[in-house]
């Protein structure tokens, strides 16, 4: 149905295309995609971004679009934008719930054909980056959309982690994963990596340090940094804010647009 | 009418005929076999209380609860207790529970599980793999083969509670644990969440998916409920409750809030060591919210058998 390259239908103007992938749960995928996307826009660059978390779609909440709907064009679903400027646009499961208490209980098999659906069937118009947020593991929905994406080959896969050893310990299995699916991974980073109290600025690793920056060493791939645990930045992602814009002082920013520099230089090299 | 996709009738009944969804829906369904049913009922006959650790939410510290529920009930020696690690693909209980690199040997009666304790026997798909870095890169059906299979194959013997612990989400495993586990019987759920709404909102999902497939809730664990810096001791809501955190969500959802565990970085450093917290730290704060939840979950469990008894 999906598979014929030559005019690459709704990924035709897409320029790059990036995972965000983690073995661990709530370490902070959705969060990082959401402020590399807003970092990205911030300098000048149209995002979209794909939640194939099926069963907790976190994103549309973070960008305060959680009551929108999706609407069909010709060439399939319109994603939602987020802003005036139409310069991020967001597909979720969410948008598709009746009721956002509702559960998608849903066995592999109509997972994967749900997310077939979302890599061919979003019209995202032209895209100079589309960030794709999964959940974690490596399970259905990562074969399934690292199948779907691979004839657009993908810039490769951010793996996010959180600094300690259990997290560390699925993340390493997550490595294994983009290897054997041949999914290049452009780098870890290590968030929740300690809590600068605003009260005394004393400093506590509240789960633990280093795992990330560690993990990368010993895998041989790029360390992309550390980021702090920050409640503004918890308090606009509750709030659907944008961060990047409003808390530029804030301890996690730093960090986070230096994260999407990266991103930036990588995609400036001359392809290979 | 459909007859709902994680019904026992998906793809199968009348209403169905024409559905798009029909192949999938009959295709994925773990539908009770009646015979493969009474050998897992014959098998958990030994298993006196199930209970379940849910969350729609990854990260909540399911898992650190799993560990710290299992240890904190087998501190009574005469008590016989049981961890199941469903989580395949991340399955972080070994580490945990100090078990890493350990491996399962086969018996006559089946899979012995991994003893940590004398009375606290565990199994997880880590112990099957044999290297850190191993992927289980599978898809739904093959996971949901070796959940059946640790429930048939484990030589689980006399157990006083069951505790399993399971990914985030609402799929494969969750469906499977629970059609599986019906065969012999559940006393409920235990969902795990952090205090903002980000979380909640997977969470109330999990909760819906509890009323769906008919699995009681005992309640609700709300971690990482602030953090009391040790230098100045002031508070902060690192995860802020914006929406009235899990306190506002029980009370809107009639279910019980089992209790509030602060954020204390001496629980992940024991998990990360494979120690127990409760011997590790026990002048942290963390250590009488525990207590008390476990307590709530131990009083349900014996309420749940009295009434059974009073029936028979």
């Amino acid at each position: 149905l999906f598979s014929f390259l030559p005019e690459r239908g709704n990924l035709a103007g897409v320029r790059h295309i990036l995972l965000v992938l983690s073995g661990k749960g709530g370490v902070g995928k959705s969060t990082i995609s959401t402020e590399l996307a807003l970092s990205l826009r911030h300098s000048g660059k149209k995002v979209g971004i794909l939640d194939v978390d099926l069963c907790g779609p976190s994103i549309p909440r973070m960008f305060r679009v959680q009551d929108n709907d999706v609407h069909q064009c010709d060439s399939g679903w319109v994603p939602v934008f987020v802003d005036q400027d139409k310069s991020i646009s967001l597909m979720s499961i969410g948008f598709l719930l009746e009721k956002p208490d509702d559960a998608v209980v849903w066995r592999g098999p109509k997972k994967n054909a749900l997310i077939k659906q979302f890599v061919a069937d979003v019209a995202w118009g032209d895209l100079d980056f589309l960030i794709v947020d999964t959940p974690p593991g490596t399970s259905d929905e990562h074969i399934s959309t690292v199948e779907a994406l691979r004839p657009y080959k993908p810039l490769g896969a951010i793996l996010v982690t959180t600094p300690q050893a259990v997290a560390v310990g699925d993340v390493r299995r997550e490595l294994t994963f983009c290897k054997k699916t041949g999914l290049r991974v452009l780098g870890i980073v290590e968030n929740m990596s300690g809590f600068v109290c605003p009260h005394c600025s004393e400093c506590t690793n509240i789960f633990s340090k280093g795992g990330g920056e560690e993990l990368a060493k010993h895998a041989g791939v790029p360390f992309l940094g550390c980021v702090p645990l920050d409640p503004q930045l918890s308090q606009s992602l509750e709030e659907g804010r944008d961060f990047i814009r409003e808390f530029p002082k804030s301890t996690a920013f730093p960090a986070l647009a230096h994260i999407a520099q990266q991103i930036l230089d990588g995609t400036s090299q001359p392809s290979s | 009418e459909c007859p709902g996709t994680s019904s026992a009738q998906a793809g199968r009944a009348a209403a169905c005929q024409g559905c798009p969804n029909q192949r999938l829906c009959a295709a994925g369904g773990a539908a009770a076999d009646p015979a493969e049913a009474a050998a897992l009922r014959e098998r958990l006959r030994g298993v006196r209380h199930t209970v379940l650790v849910l969350s729609g939410k990854g990260g909540v510290g399911k898992s650190t609860f799993s560990a710290l529920l299992a240890s904190g009930l087998a501190a009574d020696e005469a008590k016989q207790v049981a961890l199941l690690d469903i989580d395949i693909c991340g399955p972080s209980i070994p580490k945990m529970m100090g078990l890493e690199g350990e491996q399962v040997h086969q018996s006559g009666s089946g899979w012995s599980p991994v003893y940590v304790e004398e009375n606290l026997g565990v199994m997880s798909v880590g112990f099957l793999l044999s290297s850190p870095d191993d992927a289980v890169i599978w898809r739904g059906p093959k996971k949901n083969g070796l959940i059946k299979q640790f429930l048939r194959d484990v030589d689980w013997g006399e157990v006083d509670y069951l505790i399993v612990d399971t990914p985030p989400g609402t799929s494969d495993e969750h469906l499977s644990i629970v059609q599986y586990l019906g065969a012999a019987h559940i006393d409920g759920a235990v969902i795990v969440t952090t205090p903002q709404e980000v979380s909640l909102q997977d969470v109330r999902k999990e909760i819906n998916f509890c009323h769906k497939v008919k699995l009681p809730i005992i309640g609700v664990v709300e971690n990482m409920s602030g953090f009391i810096c040790p230098k100045c001791k002031n508070e902060s809501q690192i995860f802020p409750p914006t929406t009235g955190g899990a306190e506002k969500m029980c009370q809107n959802l009639n279910i019980s809030l089992l209790g509030k565990v602060p954020l204390d970085p001496q629980i992940g450093r024991s998990c990360d060591k494979g120690q127990s917290f409760f011997s590790e730290a026990p002048e942290s704060p963390a250590i009488s919210s525990y207590r008390s939840i476990i307590q709530r979950i131990q009083e349900y469990c014996d309420q749940h058998q009295f009434q059974e008894e009073k029936i028979i």
